[in-house]
């Protein structure tokens, strides 16, 4: 064991939105020094498909989300409609690829990283991804759906790479 | 007078951090590294990153909406 401080993330949830806040505390991390450990269980396995862009983010049942205009007059992006707009309006077919676009355009005008090179980042920085091998069968996934360099064990392992840890985090 | 430069303007967090760190892996100790951010929380997180990593913030300046860090690779 080196005398680097380690982190370890559990990463849980699968839509567009919480795939972000693990890769960027990730490659932070090792920024800072860390040796980290990212283990994606249940929908959290989405962040490791080769193929990101299915990932969604919605605001059905999420009234913490802003919904502000990306783009238009000014007068216009400083409306928030997350509040005016009744929930039932996002169960209609599409609200979620509209606000996934929404979403997509107003970090790539605040200059926030894209998943993908989050993600390359943090492959760089070697952050170790560790795949639930239980729920890679559970949702009938086959290992060639994951970019390369993922391992695929449980939780005994997660809790081997705790060992020593200073930082465990849920995500 | 800075060894190499790295602009980060118009990104947004964790990105300067990330390319900051990049640049300075690609450095020999004691070079110096000017970085330029247009993120005000990179104020914070500059600092807090070379106080954790042992690099040397020796100077922070602001002009016009950018902050200006130099940097001594430890």
């Amino acid at each position: 064991m080196s005398d680097n401080k380690k982190m370890t993330i559990i990463a849980t949830k699968g839509t567009f939105d919480w795939a972000f806040p693990p890769f960027i505390i990730a490659s932070t991390g090792v920024a800072m020094n860390r040796e980290v450990t990212i283990f994606f269980t249940f929908y959290g396995l989405n962040l490791l498909l080769k193929d990101t862009s299915k990932l969604r983010v919605s605001p059905l049942g999420n009234p913490g989300m802003p919904m502000k205009m990306p783009f238009g007059p000014e007068w216009l992006q400083k409306i928030d409609f997350g509040p005016k707009i009744p929930n039932i309006f996002w169960s209609l077919p599409f609200t979620e690829h509209l606000a996934t676009f929404l979403m997509k355009k107003t970090m790539k005008k605040n200059g926030v990283a894209t998943l993908d090179e989050l993600r390359s980042i943090c492959q760089e920085f070697d952050v170790k991804f560790i795949a639930c091998e239980m729920t890679v069968d559970l949702f009938g996934y086959s290992k060639d759906n994951f970019i390369d360099g993922v391992e695929f064990a449980g939780a005994a392992t997660y809790f081997e790479e705790c060992d020593g840890s200073n930082h465990n985090l849920y995500m | 007078m800075a060894d190499e430069t790295l602009d980060a303007s118009g990104l947004n967090c964790p990105l300067p951090i990330l390319k900051t760190k990049k640049a300075l892996s690609k450095m020999d100790a004691g070079k110096i590294l000017d970085v330029i951010s247009t993120d005000a929380g990179s104020v914070k997180d500059i600092e807090a990153f070379c106080n954790q990593t042992g690099n040397k913030l020796i100077s922070t300046v602001e002009e016009n909406g950018k902050y200006i860090f130099i940097i001594e690779k430890a």
